[in-house]
């Protein structure tokens, strides 16, 4: 019997504020152990939490950058569970009343994976076992965190990863959080099943913790997936449970301790008031949205004709396509640009991160006066390619590197002088040629080219070398 | 005029200075805590500071504000920065908080003398301040009876003189409750009035900090200077409706004061006619007196038990032995660390109310409890609303009954839970009240009656507690304790 997959996702990611979710402290990453803390976020007898604005409005934004419909009226909730990690012994997080519900993230298949929602809650400190002692460090506890819940609609390992490098891409783009997996900025849990194709019925799902790969994503749900299938063709029965993925030996395992069937016991936080947003400022923070990646890059390529490809690259980061979109002010066509990013800029961002912080030594209006220059028909391609190399070097203007006389062309006299040149200094190309050697003209014109400094036309200088030739 | 004017008026015309006073009221506990219990703590040193500082600003002929250079006291559970706060539970023995509570911070700055922390129910969790893990604080009038609770302990030593007024806090009547078995003033203000921040929760929808003190006017005095909005508290929204002082001595004629029948009803008879009493005093200063029904008052008492509970079970979750506080000595695990700590660090009303709250929460009865009991809140909530439509303020007893006998409401706790009967409902409805003494029982044991007014309107209830004590001084009688100035 075929099997298909059926997973949702329940995705971390750590919000960008400069301060904690209930109290002043710094959000930053690392630090020495509880360094960020104050008597809030530790839970200290008698403290109080007091909601961060920026927190509710970012979360509001990751709502509307995934479609979802934002509550003009939500909640904080306890959730209720006891571990050295969490100093209050509760999780204030919201539980029958999230800020955010019904979105999605759509693929490139066509494919909707709906959202059931998106909420606030606060982030738990972290444990640390060395030398068989444990350790307790509330720098992260209380970093604000959105939680997007997914319905059960991806069907294999590769839409699992698009949709998760989707949420990295929208939010990234947005400027909520740099969902760095590594980090534990972005965090998944990845509910899964497995049932027979056509089947209607869902089978009994797993969830697999804690995932901050995107690769080990991948690999855990290859794993349970098979794991699964094969229990299930042996004749045995699926437990729901919770796993944990060890990434040595490429398997999922039970987890025991606090994340075992829980009764949290939420009930309303009684510390917060109503959490009320009015449609106006749901709009006006709808209108501060930029352009997301879905809409650029359609209209890359329906409005400016890049290739859907090429669209894609120019769409991933956000800053590679608002320079994009900066350059191509002014310029005939969009492509050239494109061409000049994606072929030249690109080769001197080596990694995926260099890539999305695109720092490069040029502003779009250069790359744009050069694009000008060119599409003036005064110089010809490969001069400004190599001027944008070392423009890209330099940091200067392409007239740095196209002199006047570069754009002022090659008169016939001169051309024919550089061709006589060629000939003169090249007996055995010429000979060759005059053997019959096609090919040795092509080396006489690259001489012309070379000397001319690229501004001569390679088929005015082919003819005449013909010419001179005889 | 009240204690703390009074005081106030003999520092500033250097009849004594304010270090002789402080000595004045640290040689008294000195002398009645052995048999009142009133302190757990008393911070002499810090005391004695404060005292030197007031004097020199005396001495420059700087004026003082009202409640500068005053010895007082604040219940144990209100964080103070570097001094012991206990909640008289083992599980915080040792515990210094490493700031502030806002009420504190504001009293503080102005001066105020503190002279240590009093005695309470354990967690605030109790009615008879026995709960402590440092045995009851006894009532002044009779010290074979209790002080009450679970701000017994201010109660305590504000009724023996021992301090000129304490801060205490009230969650189903627990400032209320001590202030009427000890024949003095209680206020619980408005819900959001006075910042809960560095209050130690015991359940937060419910608690509130609040002054207990020898009179009305020392009462208002004090909500006037603790009940300042706090950016560090959510729910707090301060005193919107500016001083209760300056309109204390307000004519109360044309005032409508309401009498829930219910609230009569089981009350014992002493106390029942010590409050129709009351009526007739009011009547004659041309109040009107509105009977009126508040049947909604039978669920309080269920709906208190269950939702306070319900929060604290989640309040108290974080006292585990990992980071401050007592911490059992053998164990082989974690979880065995944490049960053991909780099982040594928690009293009997507390581990009970734990587990209460813990069940009414749990999946499978949320909705049967905790759900019910929210919705008939809201009901409550509503009765009042209803009720203030047709009176300005409504009279009550405070207690059915005078101060317990040591020992007794320890031996049948749900006897004692009933006796909360008539401060419970302000509480579920974050209503102001004050309880201020209307007589004594055959045995000289002192009776308290409340105020209740709407939301806000404590200028309203203190107006006429104030009536009520100008007419009727002989109610408010000083003990023989303490300091006799």
């Amino acid at each position: 019997m075929k099997y298909e997959m059926v997973a949702g996702f329940e995705t971390h990611i750590e919000l960008g504020t400069k301060t904690k979710i209930f109290c002043g402290c710094t959000t930053e990453f690392g630090g020495e152990p509880n360094t960020h803390c104050c008597p809030v976020c530790i839970g200290l007898p008698g403290t109080l939490p007091k909601l961060n604005k920026q927190v509710v409005k970012y979360a509001i934004m990751a709502g509307l950058a995934t479609n979802c419909k934002i509550a003009n009226v939500s909640k904080m909730d306890r959730k209720n569970y006891c571990y050295p990690d969490l100093p209050k012994a509760y999780q204030i997080s919201q539980y029958d009343m999230p800020l955010c519900e019904g979105g999605y993230v759509q693929l490139s298949n066509g494919r909707k994976i709906r959202l059931t929602r998106i909420h606030i809650e606060e982030d738990a400190g972290k444990l640390i076992h060395e030398r068989g002692d444990t350790y307790v460090d509330y720098n992260r506890g209380g970093v604000p965190l959105i939680e997007i819940v997914s319905e059960p609609d991806i069907r294999s390992v590769d839409e699992a990863r698009e949709y998760v490098e989707k949420l990295q891409q929208v939010m990234r783009y947005i400027g909520i959080s740099d969902c760095k997996m590594q980090e534990g900025s972005m965090r998944c849990d990845v509910n899964i099943s497995v049932r027979p194709v056509g089947s209607e019925e869902f089978g009994t799902r797993t969830e697999i913790k804690n995932m901050n790969s995107i690769t080990y994503i991948a690999k855990a749900m290859e794993y349970e997936f098979e794991r699964q299938v094969d229990l299930i063709e042996s004749g045995g029965k699926v437990i729901q449970e919770t796993l944990r993925y060890d990434d040595a030996t490429n398997t999922t395992s039970p987890m025991r301790g606090k994340e075992d069937a829980h009764d949290y016991r939420y009930f309303r936080e009684p510390d917060l008031v109503t959490i009320s947003v009015t449609d106006e400022e749901i709009e006006e923070i709808r209108s501060s949205l930029p352009e997301l990646p879905e809409s650029k890059r359609e209209r890359y390529v329906t409005e400016l004709g890049i290739p859907e490809t090429d669209a894609q690259l120019l769409t991933k980061y956000r800053k590679i396509s608002e320079f994009f979109d900066e350059a191509c002010k002014d310029v005939k066509n969009p492509k050239t640009v494109a061409n000049f990013i994606i072929g030249q800029i690109f080769r001197t961002l080596v990694t995926e991160s260099d890539k999305e912080e695109f720092n490069i030594k040029i502003t779009p209006a250069q790359l744009s006066e050069l694009v000008k220059i060119l599409e003036s028909g005064k110089i010809r391609n490969n001069l400004a390619k190599s001027a944008l190399d070392k423009m890209l070097e330099s940091g200067k203007n392409a007239t740095e590197y196209i002199s006047e006389s570069d754009m002022a062309g090659l008169d016939d006299n001169a051309l024919a002088e550089l061709c006589k040149q060629a000939v003169e200094s090249n007996p055995n190309a010429v000979a060759d040629f005059k053997g019959g050697k096609e090919k040795a003209l092509k080396s006489l014109v690259g001489f012309v080219m070379k000397n001319s400094r690229g501004k001569a036309d390679p088929t005015a200088a082919e003819a005449k070398i013909k010419e001179i030739i005889g | 005029m009240g204690t703390i004017s009074r005081l106030s008026e003999m520092l500033a015309s250097k009849q004594i200075s304010c270090t002789e006073l402080t000595k004045k009221y640290l040689e008294e506990i000195e002398k009645a805590n052995k048999s009142l219990n009133a302190y757990v703590a008393v911070t002499e040193e810090q005391a004695l500071q404060t005292a030197k500082v007031v004097d020199e600003k005396i001495a420059q002929g700087k004026k003082l504000s009202p409640l500068e250079g005053i010895p007082m006291t604040l219940k144990d559970n209100i964080s103070t920065k570097g001094i012991e706060t206990t909640c008289c539970s083992k599980i915080l023995t040792g515990y210094k908080p490493i700031y502030n509570a806002t009420v504190w911070d504001i009293l503080k700055k102005q001066n105020a003398v503190l002279l240590g922390k009093t005695n309470m129910d354990e967690f605030a969790m109790g009615s008879s301040c026995e709960t402590s893990c440092f045995g009851g604080a006894t009532n002044p009038h009779n010290t074979e009876h209790c002080a009450g609770g679970s701000s017994g302990g201010v109660a305590s030593a504000v009724g023996g003189n021992i301090a000129a007024y304490g801060l205490g806090s009230d969650t189903g009547g627990s400032i209320r409750q001590p202030a009427s078995f000890c024949g003095i003033v209680g206020l619980k203000p408005t819900y959001g009035a006075v910042s809960r921040y560095g209050l130690i929760a015991y359940a937060s929808s419910f608690d509130q900090i609040g002054p207990i003190a020898t009179s009305v006017e020392d009462a208002a005095l004090v909500y006037d200077a603790i009940s300042l909005y706090d950016e560090k508290d959510s729910t707090s929204r301060g005193n919107v409706n500016g001083s209760t002082f300056d309109t204390l001595n307000n004519d109360i004629k044309g005032m409508k004061i309401g009498i829930a029948r219910e609230y009569l009803d089981g009350v014992r008879d002493d106390v029942k006619n010590a409050i129709l009493e009351a009526a007739k005093v009011y009547e004659g200063m041309g109040a009107e007196i509105v009977y009126f029904d508040l049947p909604a008052l039978k669920y309080a008492l269920p709906v208190y038990y269950i939702l306070a509970c319900a929060e604290a079970s989640s309040n108290l979750g974080r006292y585990d032995g990992i980071r401050y506080g007592y911490k059992t000595e053998h164990y082989e695990s974690i979880h065995e660390m944490m049960c053991k700590t909780r099982s040594e660090g928690f009293g009997k009303e507390v581990q009970r109310r734990i587990l209460l709250g813990t069940y009414v929460l749990s999946a499978g009865y949320y909705d049967a409890y905790y759900k019910k009991a929210q919705n008939l809140r809201g009901a409550i909530v509503k009765a009042f609303d209803n009720a203030f439509e047709s009176c300005d303020v409504i009279l009550a007893p405070t207690v059915p009954m005078t101060a317990f006998k040591m020992g007794h409401a320890v031996s049948d706790p749900i006897e004692t839970y009933l006796t909360d009967i008539c401060t419970v409902p302000i509480n579920i409805a974050g209503l102001p009240a004050v309880s201020i003494p209307c007589g004594f029982n055959a045995n000289g044991m002192p009776i308290g009656m409340q105020l209740i007014g709407n939301k806000f309107k404590e200028a309203q209830i203190l107006n006429a507690a104030y009536k009520y004590q100008q007419s009727q001084p002989d109610k408010f009688k000083a003990t023989k304790w303490g300091v006799q100035l």
